[in-house]
This record gives C-alpha cells, structure tokens and sequence, in this order.
C-alpha cells in the first residue's frame, strides 16, 4: 500500500499518459532535461563566477606583499602592510574557545536530552535547541555587546584574574570587548547546532542496542559510553566539524564583540581581530589595493571554512540535512 | 494455521520426557505480578514456577503480554517511565524487585537475548561476547578469552569464528548474530537465558540451529523463551505457559503445564481453541 | 548461591566462572553505580549550564524588546538623536520595507532556481550532479560575509575585467538581494533534494510505466507529492535570509528613509540592529533590542510556522 495517495494529481493526468504512451522514453524528455540542467548550471555558474570573483579580487594584494599575507606579522591599513598573522591566530583563538566549552557542554546536553530528560520535556527542548539555531547571529551579538561585555568587564575577568594571580593568558586590564568574550558568544552561537545535530546522531543509535548491552549487567553510563557514543561518533564529529566551520566564518557577531585589533592579543581579555571580523568592519572605506587585501583574507577565509565543512558534510552524510541548523 | 493432527504429531516428538518439569529444582516463581503502563494493565493475575535447567516456554497470541512478562523478569520496564510491576518475582530466594538485588546485578544473573539481533556494531566479534565481562569488571585477558571461547562453543559459533575474532560483528549473517548474541548472554553466565522471539526474524535453517542449541543449553541456564510458533513451543520446550488476552484487554495466564500435556489434553477450553487455530 | 560443586567430582568451570562473574560485578557494582550517576548527572548539568545563556538571552529579548513596539516604532521613518534631544529616534518603517523588499527579490529568483536545481539533484545520478551537490553543501557552509564581498565587486561597482563590462549599480537594495538570494539557492536546493528523495520509488515508477515522460511525472506527481517538504524547505531558507547581515553590510547602502525601488539605497532589519547596537547614542543601542525582537520574532514565526504547516498538510493529506 503507497503510504503517501497520489490520487488526484495522476487521475487528472491520466488521459495525457495514455496519449504520450507510444513516446515513452526516457531520451525523448529533452524539455526536461533542459529545464534542470538549465537551472543547475545557472547556480554552477554563479559559484564559478563567486569563485573567481574572490580570488580576482585578491590578486593585487599577492603582487603587493606575496605570501607574506599568511604569514606577516603587521596587518596595518594606513601602511598598506597586509600580514594576516595575528588576524590568523584571532581566528584560531576564538574557535578554539568557543569549542572548549562548546564540546563538553553540547554533547553532554544531547546525551542528557535522548537519555535522561523524560517524553515532554525532551520533545520540547529538541524543538527549543532548532529554534535557536536559527536565531539570526546579529542577535547574538547584540547580547553579547550590550549584556555580557559590561559583565565580563566588571565581574567576570578581573576574577579571573584575581583567582589565577593574574598570569598568562589571564593578565592585561578587562577590557570586557575581548578575545574571551567573542569566544563565548561563539560558543553560544554554536551550541545550538552542535546538540542538535549530535541529538540526531545519538538518537539513531537503536534502542536494542541499549538495552541489549544492559541486559548483561552494564549500568546506564557504559551503555552510553561504550555502545552509545561509539555508535554516534560520527555523527558527533561531524557536528563539531560543522560547528567549527561556522564559527571560524561567523562575523557579525565577532565583529560586535572583539574590538577589532590586529595584533596578536596577549591574554583573553585583550582585544584581537578574526578574518570575517576584519573583512566586515575595514570593508568600507578601503583603497582598491585595501580592498584587495581584503580580498585575500576572504580566499584565505574561503579555504579554510570549505575544508573544514567539506569533511564534516561526509561524517554526517548518513543524517537528515536540517536546514535551519547547518 | 495448523489442525489438530498435525499438534499432535509435532507433540508426539517430545514425547521422551519423563514427568512434570516442576517436579525438579524451582527457578524463577512468580506470585501474583502484573504489569502497567501508566495504570493501563498489560499483563495480570501470573503465577507459575519456572523449573531449573529446563526450557519454559510462553505462548499466547498477539497482546498476551508474554514479551511485558519477560522483560519484568530482568526488570527491563524499569527504562520506561510509568511502568509498574506488582506481585513478586523471586529469582531463588531473591524477590528481584522488592530491594533484594540492584537490577544492574540482577541482569547479570538473568540474561536476555531479543528478537532481531542486537550485536554492537562498532565492536569486533570477541569484543561482543566479553562486553558483558568488560561491563562488570573483569579485565583479566585469559579469564576473558576463556569465557568468550566457552561462550561461542556454547552458541555453536566457535567452528565459524575462531579465525576471525577481531572482525567486526556486522560482517556476521543474521543468523550467526543471533547466536553472537546469545553467547554474548552466555558469557557473563546466568543462571536463566529469557528469550524473546529469538528465531522470528531469522531464516528456517538458521531457526532450526537455535532450536537443536536450546536443548544443549538447558545443562547450562534455565531457558525463558517467548513465542509465536506453536511447533517450536512444543519442540522445544519441557513447560509451556499459555496467555490470553482478556476482556479488559489485559493479557492473563490460562494454563501453565507440561508441553505434552498442553498440547494432547489442556484442562481449559480456550488453550484447546488456540492451538487448534481457532483465534491469534 | 548455589555452588552446586560435589564432592570429588573436579570443579565445574561453567560454575566457577558464575561465581566469578558475580563476585567481581558484585564488587564492582557501588564504584560503577557511581561513576554512571556521576556521569548522567555531569551530562544533566551541562544541559542545564547550555539553557542558561539561551534563556538569558530570549529573557533580555523581551525585557528589553517588546516595551519599543508601538505604532510609531513601526510606522515613523529613523530620527536622528541630537545631543539635545537624545531620545528622538522615531521608527524603523525603512528597516521593516527594505528586509521586505530585499528578501522578496532574494526569494523570487532563489526560490525556482533552488527546486528546480533541487529536483536535478533527485533524479541525476551524473558526475555533474554529485559535483553540484557537493558545491552545494560547501556553500550552505561558507561565511555569508563572502558573499556580501561577491555582491559588491559584480553590483555595487560593477565588473570591468577582460574586456567584459557590466555597469554598477551602486548602493541598493538589488545588491542585498543578489547575495541574500545566492545564499538561499543551495540551502533550497539540498533541502528540496531531500524532500524529492523521499517520495516513494513506486510512486515515480507508476507514473513512468503508464508512459508518461519524467517531466510529466515529475509535474503532476513528484512535486505535489513532496510538496509539504518543499515548502518547509523555502520557509526555512527565507527564515535564515531574513537574519543574514553579513551579505548586506555593505551594498545596500542603510537609508533612512523608506524605499520600495530596489534600484535605490535600502535599510534592513538586521543591518539596523547592527548600526544602532554600535552607535554612541544610548537610546539607539537600546532601540536595537526592539528591532532584534521583532527579527527574531518573525524568525520564529516563519520557522515554526512551516513545520506546522507542513505537519497540517500531511494530515490533512491521510
């Protein structure tokens, strides 16, 4: 029995079938073919295009300072010195934070919402996690600039600082807009998708499985962590790979919250810059061999998030493509 | 499905027991369970002892809560929330629910095998069969290769594993899962073995193979073993209880008693009426 | 515990492992419970420690949000705050037109080329279309701040390369659309290949062996058919487009007042928030808390609202 009735659609189109029947072959559908391959190669072109555009636009920057664009170490706009370094390492820096809190706290969330939480709630906190994935990330920002920046100005840091005596990478005056702060508006941008997509993986690990590994005397957690999670590794590094990605490319948001200084920042609480951020907030008044400058940080953007989604898209092939989470 | 000749053939084949199973050693015994899903009987009014090293078999059509009464007896409900046992179980002189053993440890007295197999198919083969050894503790490298050993010889398995222990479980048929399975149950070695349809996603052969196990096993656990198929029940098992579903839509048990008997002469009319295909 | 071991007869290993089995678990068994209970309850925690700040920030959303909606807020053009008068701020009129517009223009061309490519991607089994689609994939991934750089360089001043010339059109609203529409293509795209994936072989293979030719089928039959599908996934890619800012930094041009001629400077929802939360005016920062309610509100509703429909025409479907 079809579960899903085609009924009135195909009655209407009946006598048409029975007219084309003679025809029938799959060559003869030109007009079909033409449309999709129409409209596929109009979006590969535009790809095509987006990717020349941006590494076009780079190409005065490489003649100007060549590969020291990866590797200098002064990003100064008024010098027209373009080295990306610090901005580099900014990049790095913030993801690396917002993933420290990101992995435990986000898979210990899904373990908590398949295993622990009972029906209702469990159904309502699933539908919250993909509501707030797709809150737009202006949002997070906002939040973080006007919430949590006075906070970690005034309580949050010089704690810090005080309890670890001031040493390396806790010293420097709070400045509240720092490199801690973009981290942690990160991770909160991110945590959503990461317990989304973790929860899926989690949650396909058959019950049978579960209770097949209690029935030989295993208590909850060895099922989770020896049946469970191994079941879902996948699925799991896939959702932090994705969430890497996102993170590494997110700018509004940083650039809300980071302060925007190209230089290497000398502990959490300085200001730092991020690829996107820079891009974002030097766009606008730039010179054309700025702008091209720019245009590098974007191809060196652009490499960086692909490879980095590229493998995590295979490791969570086997789910569902959600939009609204990735 | 089948006519009364063709039962009494089938029972005629069982013929060589001597008596009645309960005359033996008692196992399990229930008393008075029933169980509830959120106040919803399933499965009510259970009372019959469960003979040692023999095979029991529980049979009764769908909705008997025959699958419910088998998962209380390794407190498998205790996942579900709103799920309640009443009654006593004793395993022994143990009641397994009123606070006599943890259910963790209890698991590792009265094992399970289920009806599709189960195996874990991130782990090799050896490590499925001394997972439930691994969980309880022992690391012991020979105490576990022995047990796996004695395990999968127990399973019928060793012939067709032994060379390749570190493959992964999944390469195995769904035949071989099965009975990777139940010496996965073996392995940590309980006193009862609760099966629950073992053979019905299986293919005849690979059914007929568990069968001819089970009577090997009985020397080993005493075996539990919920199922469909009539002629099964009565080619495996030594007692045979039949289950009912109730006007209430609770499931109840009709008649507990030797599988010959049951299927020649049972005392209740109904047990009469289902084996002779009249309903389920 | 039985020990079942007779007298003279050597010890029976099955047994003696049972035994051994159930003094080890039993031993065991307190340190196990704990380290589970400890675990779970760390997992628990986590779960909780992750609400915090997702609760935190819907609670500032409202309290701070909801007190600015009032007629004017929705309906008065941007006022400038002066040092004597910091608190004229007027409304967001231009912001709410302009996301309207751009995001209208965004989805008209998205929105065909997406189901359509979608559909491609469904039936093909071409080198072509597994390429496609992992282009597809990376570029739902890329940051959309590249975008908003691809929509300036080819809108907003024009291509003038190689001997080929297009004319720039400037700051407008048709350069927001541009990358917001780009972005949206493969997120319809992947999403509505899901969707079409999931109607039943038997079904295409029905309509195909009463002779109708693909396009026919998938007309009258694979379209209707995953409709529910589709258009969760065009409402779910709009409510992702509504709250992109990035794309749109900088080729929309932020005007104050309102236009509904894409061709001219626009304003938008998020770019608003953006500009008012980095403002010196404090009232403006404040406003930004209006603006981002209502964002995330029409966010919400327009994400919600499509699995609830799709949900509802399912049934009603049965």
């Amino acid at each position: 029995m079809p579960e899903v009735p085609t009924s009135p659609s195909v009655a209407m189109s009946n006598p048409l079938l029975t007219e084309n029947s003679k025809s029938f072959s799959v060559k003869s559908d030109w007009a079909h073919w033409s449309v999709l391959y129409g409209a596929s190669g109009l979006f590969a072109l535009i790809c095509a295009v987006f990717l020349i555009s941006i590494i076009v636009s780079s190409i005065p920057a490489w003649h100007h300072s060549g590969l020291s664009i990866i590797y200098g170490r002064v990003w100064s706009q008024g010098s027209n010195s373009f080295g990306a370094l610090p901005i580099i390492a900014g990049t790095l820096a913030t993801t690396a934070i917002a993933l420290f809190f990101a992995i435990p706290i986000g898979i210990g969330s899904a373990l908590a919402i398949v295993h622990v939480v009972p029906g209702r709630l469990r159904v309502f906190l699933s539908s919250l996690v993909e509501l707030l994935a797709a809150v737009p990330s202006v949002v997070y920002g906002l939040w973080g600039l006007l919430v949590l920046a006075p906070w970690f100005e005034h309580t949050v840091e010089p704690d810090l600082a005080n309890i670890t005596g001031h040493r390396f990478p806790f010293q420097a005056p709070p400045e509240g807009v720092s490199l801690l702060l973009a981290g942690c508006v990160l991770f909160i941008m991110i945590l959503p998708m990461i317990v989304a997509l973790s929860r899926d993986a989690i949650s396909i690990v058959a019950h049978d499985q579960f209770e097949g590994a209690l029935s030989v005397g295993a208590t909850k957690w060895q099922v989770i962590r020896k049946v469970v999670l191994p079941g879902a590794r996948n699925g799991i590094v896939g959702a932090v790979t994705l969430a890497t990605a996102r993170a590494l490319g997110e700018t509004v948001a940083v650039a809300m919250v980071i302060g925007l200084n190209p230089l290497f920042p000398p502990s959490l609480f300085a200001t730092a810059s991020t690829l996107a951020s820079t891009i974002a907030l030097q766009f606008q008044d730039a010179t054309p061999l700025q702008v091209a400058a720019l245009g590098a940080l974007a191809l060196i953007l652009m490499t960086m998030t692909a490879v980095v989604n590229w493998f995590g898209r295979r490791l969570v092939r086997g789910l569902a493509f959600r939009v609204g989470v990735i | 499905m089948t006519e009364r000749s063709t039962m009494v053939t089938v029972s005629a084949e069982v013929a060589g027991q001597e008596g009645d199973p309960r005359s033996g050693q008692i196992s399990m015994r229930c008393d008075d369970v029933a169980v509830k899903f959120n106040g919803r009987t399933a499965i009510r009014d259970v009372n019959f002892d469960i003979p040692k090293n023999k095979v029991t078999a529980l049979i009764g059509p769908s909705g008997s809560g025959k699958t419910t009464l088998l998962r209380a007896m390794n407190r498998l409900h205790d996942l579900t929330k709103g799920a309640v046992v009443s009654g006593s179980i004793r395993l022994g002189d143990t009641d397994i629910y009123k606070g006599g053993i943890p259910a963790t440890l209890l698991r590792t007295r009265v094992g399970m095998v289920f009806q599709r197999p189960n195996p874990f198919p991130t782990m090799s083969i050896y490590d499925n069969v001394v997972s439930g050894l691994r969980f309880n503790g022992i690391r012991n490298r020979a105490v576990l290769q022995e047990a796996a050993e004695s395990a999968l010889i127990a399973a019928a398995l060793w012939d067709s594993v032994s060379n390749r222990m570190k493959a992964h479980a999944s390469t195995l048929s769904g035949g071989e899962q099965q009975r990777l399975c139940i010496a996965r149950a073996l392995a940590v070695e309980p006193e009862v073995l609760l099966m629950d349809e073992p053979t019905s996603s299986l293919d005849p052969i690979s059914m007929r193979l568990i069968e001819e196990l089970l009577d090997e096993l009985k020397s080993r656990v005493t075996i539990i073993i919920v199922t469909h198929n009539m002629q099964q029940a009565a080619r495996v098992s030594d007692l045979c209880a039949f289950f009912l579903m109730g006007n209430d839509r609770a499931g109840e048990q009709i008649e507990v008693a030797p599988t010959k008997k049951l299927f020649s002469e049972p005392d209740d009319p109904r047990t009469l009426d289902y084996i002779q295909g009249r309903f389920g | 515990m039985t020990t079942g071991v007779i007298e003279g007869l050597p010890p029976d290993p099955i047994l003696e492992r049972r035994e051994m089995v159930q003094r080890v678990a039993r031993k065991t068994l307190d340190r196990r419970i704990l380290v589970s209970k400890g675990m779970i309850g760390l997992c628990g925690i986590a779960l909780l420690v992750g609400l915090v700040p997702l609760f935190a920030i819907l609670y500032s959303l409202v309290a701070k949000g909801v007190h600015w909606w009032s007629l004017d807020f929705f309906t008065k053009t941007p006022q400038f705050p002066s040092l004597l008068d910091p608190n004229q701020i007027g409304g967001i009129s231009n912001a709410i037109v302009g996301s309207l517009v751009i995001d209208g223009i965004a989805a008209l061309f998205a929105i065909p080329i997406g189901i359509v490519a979608g559909l491609f991607l469904a039936e093909s089994t071409s080198k072509f279309a597994s390429l496609l689609r992992t282009t597809a994939e990376i570029m739902t991934g890329l940051p959309s701040i590249l975008l908003g750089i691809f929509a300036y360089q080819m809108i907003v001043i024009g291509f003038d390369q190689w001997g080929i010339k297009l004319p720039g059109i400037g700051f407008s609203g048709i350069a927001g659309s541009f990358a917001i529409g780009i972005l949206m293509i493969p997120i319809i795209m992947k999403a509505s290949e899901t969707a079409l994936r999931g109607v039943p072989n038997t079904i295409r293979e029905a309509g195909l062996a009463l002779g109708a030719r693909r396009g026919v089928v998938a007309r009258r039959v694979i379209i209707p058919t995953a409709a529910p599908g589709l258009i969760t996934a065009v409402l779910l890619a709009f409510s992702r487009a509504v709250g992109e800012t990035a794309p749109i930094l900088w080729v929309i041009g932020a005007s104050t007042v309102v236009a509904w001629n894409p061709k001219k400077e626009m304003a938008s929802m998020p770019l608003q928030i953006f500009q008012s939360a980095t403002s010196p005016y404090v009232s403006l920062r404040e406003e930004a808390w209006g603006i981002a309610l209502l964002l995330v509100v029409v966010v919400l509703i327009v994400n919600l609202g499509s699995r609830l429909f799709a949900a509802w025409l399912q049934r009603e479907r049965r």
